[in-house]
């Protein structure tokens, strides 16, 4: 048994789709018969790789210019399917990031259903889709379904899924045109500010290299820095020093930050509360450097290190220039 | 220029208490406190009203007992007011039937700005400001870093993947801060004092119009099926450093081929 039509809600940048948006793909296609995105930028700069990834169709709003994601893709999604013109999906997937829950929320009043988020797994029972949401830093996981008449809006964590090309023919683009949003509409983007990173991108990268409290202080993340640089790694954070200003949001690693999941992470002076675990336990290695041997984030080390991270760590570094 | 700040009162992260296996949702037999992620909203309104020369900061929060001292404590900071909408009929409610009984009684002030969280610390699904905002047809910004006002129109800068937006927006508006944006600040002891007389306007769901049908259990369209322990991951070897440990880190990554 599987769903007659997945939507997902897709995320296209400079540097082509989003890989949330390819991961849900993956799922989508396991769990149903047709797998459609929809879209708040240019269709056809898209489709090639959404069709390789299994979308038989995409709408698009076409560029939205400053309009917000939010509402704009959201009452075009609403409008197709109320006006009749396009059949509903049994269920829309929507990635847990700064779009994607702004049209899961706008779409989920104007559909009048209920949102389920967080969730880092879905399979089908019966012929309806749960979804797992780990809670409680990840030490419990609650399985939940929709009971009302849908369409079911998911909301699904980054790292869920694995992508897979499949092969298939560019998708076709179709229009989804942006009804008049009144006063709902009102918000423009101005501009748009690139913060610049060197090297490969935190959810992307191959090794993480992450910094916390244990630092000691903001001047001492540069460490971390040259740490990462050394391995071709991406630097992240736990909250406290994100929170501390030591960094930017962006690095933070956690419930409330990325979810990573490398080949390696490594702590560097980071206690491991659950809420940092819940967003690198995924990692395939880690590695904790950490001078309290009690500290929990050794209980899910895999080659755990009792010692000063300012001892410790310029030395790693230095033994691997020049390798 | 009023403000309304949504306010959540939780279960202390520090101590969340525990998941009923009877009901399958969070007991909440234990004491609320304001949630954190919240206090920025309101210390972000409070210094707003007061660049503003003008204005008052009116709190909204949902809870199924009639617990305040979430309340107070964002009293205590300097808000003027609050309305408390609590109810039986609420217990188990999902984001949509919360944002529903929030727009109501946000409704009901004809604020110039909405202020919430990007996220609760407990339920964090993130999507409550923006479905206040479509159920009252308002713009919305989520993600907000820095807000400023000027006449009629907010400016704010919206944290992106990439890095951040300057979005402008007409008001009356929804903007949601993250954490940390300012720094919120500590309730002084005449705070506290004072927060204690201030008005705090209780409501049942249905003052605001909503059916109870459409709230609590009844009307989350959502149940949780199963709850089961996370598999632990194991963990590995530990070693003292004696001034050679990352020799052993130099090997392990060597044996893993990533360097
Ligand atoms: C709702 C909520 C959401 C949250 N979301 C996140 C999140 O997304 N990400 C996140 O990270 N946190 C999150 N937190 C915060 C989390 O609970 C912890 O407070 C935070 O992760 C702690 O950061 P830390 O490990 O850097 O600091 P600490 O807990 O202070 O740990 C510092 C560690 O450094 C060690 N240390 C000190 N000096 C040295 C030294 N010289 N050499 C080696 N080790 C040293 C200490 O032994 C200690 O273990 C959240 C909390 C809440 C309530
Ligand atoms: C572990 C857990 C998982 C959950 N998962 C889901 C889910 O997948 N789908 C779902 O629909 N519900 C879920 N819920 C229930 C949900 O938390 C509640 O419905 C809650 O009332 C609103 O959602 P939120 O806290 O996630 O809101 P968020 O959207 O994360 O909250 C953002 C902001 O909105 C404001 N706000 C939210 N609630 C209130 C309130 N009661 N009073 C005042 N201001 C408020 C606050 O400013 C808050 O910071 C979950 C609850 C828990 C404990």
């Amino acid at each position: 048994m599987t769903l007659d039509k997945i939507w997902v809600f897709g995320e296209a940048g400079a540097d082509g789709v989003a890989t949330i948006t390819l991961e849900m793909l993956a799922k989508a296609r396991e769990v149903a018969g047709t797998v459609e995105v929809f879209l708040g930028s240019d269709g056809e700069a898209s489709a090639a790789e959404l069709g390789d990834h299994g979308a038989a169709r995409v709408y698009s709003t076409g560029d939205l210019g400053g309009r917000m994601q939010g509402v704009s893709v959201a009452s075009a999604a609403a409008d197709a399917i109320s006006s009749g013109g396009v059949a509903a999906p049994d269920a829309f997937l929507l990635g847990t990031t700064y779009d994607g829950r702004d049209v899961a929320a706008r779409l989920s009043v104007k559909l009048d259903a209920g949102v389920l988020s967080n969730v880092v797994d879905l399979h089908l029972d019966g012929d309806r889709l749960v979804g797992v949401e780990p809670v409680f830093g990840g030490t419990v996981n609650v399985t939940s379904r929709f009971t009302g008449g849908g369409p079911d809006i998911w909301l699904v964590r980054p790292k869920s899924f694995e992508p897979a090309a499949v092969g298939g023919p560019s998708a076709e683009v179709v229009d989804l045109p942006v009804p008049e949003l009144g006063a709902a509409g009102g918000a423009v983007v101005l501009d748009r500010f690139t913060e610049e990173s060197e090297g490969p991108k935190l959810d992307e990268a191959a090794i993480v290299v992450s910094g916390g409290r244990g630092l000691g202080s903001a001047e001492a993340y540069s460490m971390i820095e040259q740490l990462a640089k050394e391995l071709g790694a991406a630097p992240g954070a736990s909250r406290a020093i994100v929170d501390a200003g030591w960094v930017p949001y962006s690095y933070q690693v956690g419930q409330t930050g990325k979810v990573v999941k490398p080949t390696v992470y490594i702590a560097c002076g980071i206690s491991g509360a659950t809420q940092h675990l819940v967003g690198m336990k995924g990692s395939k290695n880690i590695i904790a450097i950490n001078k309290d041997s009690e500290a929990p984030i050794f209980a899910v080390a895999d080659l755990g290190i009792v010692g000063d991270v300012h001892k410790v760590v310029p030395k790693l570094t230095e033994a691997l220039e020049g390798r | 220029m009023k403000v309304v700040v949504c306010v959540k009162q939780i279960p202390d992260p520090a101590d969340p208490g525990a998941l009923d296996p009877d009901t399958r949702t969070l007991r909440r037999d234990v004491k609320l406190i304001l949630d954190e992620s919240d206090s920025y909203g309101v210390e972000m309104a409070l210094q707003l009203v007061d660049t503003a020369g003008e204005g008052s900061v009116h709190l909204v929060s949902m809870v199924p007992d009639d617990e305040v001292s979430g309340l107070r404590t964002a009293l205590a900071m300097g808000a003027d007011s609050a309305t408390l909408v609590s109810d039986e009929a609420l217990a188990g409610s999902d984001a949509l039937g919360t944002a529903r009984v929030l727009a109501a009684a946000i409704e009901r002030s004809e604020p110039d700005l909405v202020l919430a969280a990007t996220e609760s610390s407990d339920g964090y699904t993130g999507v409550v400001p923006a479905q206040v905002a479509e159920l009252l047809g308002l713009p919305s910004v989520t993600f907000a870093k820095e807000i400023s006002i000027d006449g009629g129109t907010a400016t704010v800068r919206r944290q992106t993947e990439a890095g951040a937006d300057r979005v402008e927006c007409p008001l009356p508006a929804v903007v949601s801060v993250t954490a940390g944006v300012v720094e919120p600040r500590y309730p002084s002891f005449r705070g506290i004092m004072q927060a204690k007389n201030k008005p705090v306007d209780n409501l049942k769901v249905t003052d605001l119009g909503i059916a109870a049908e459409q709230v609590g259990w009844a009307g989350a369209g959502q149940e949780i099926t199963d709850i089961a322990e996370a598999p632990e991951r194991a963990a590995g070897e530990i070693v003292e450093d004696e001034g050679d440990a990352h020799e052993r880190i130099v090997a392990f990554l060597d044996e893993l081929k990533v360097i």
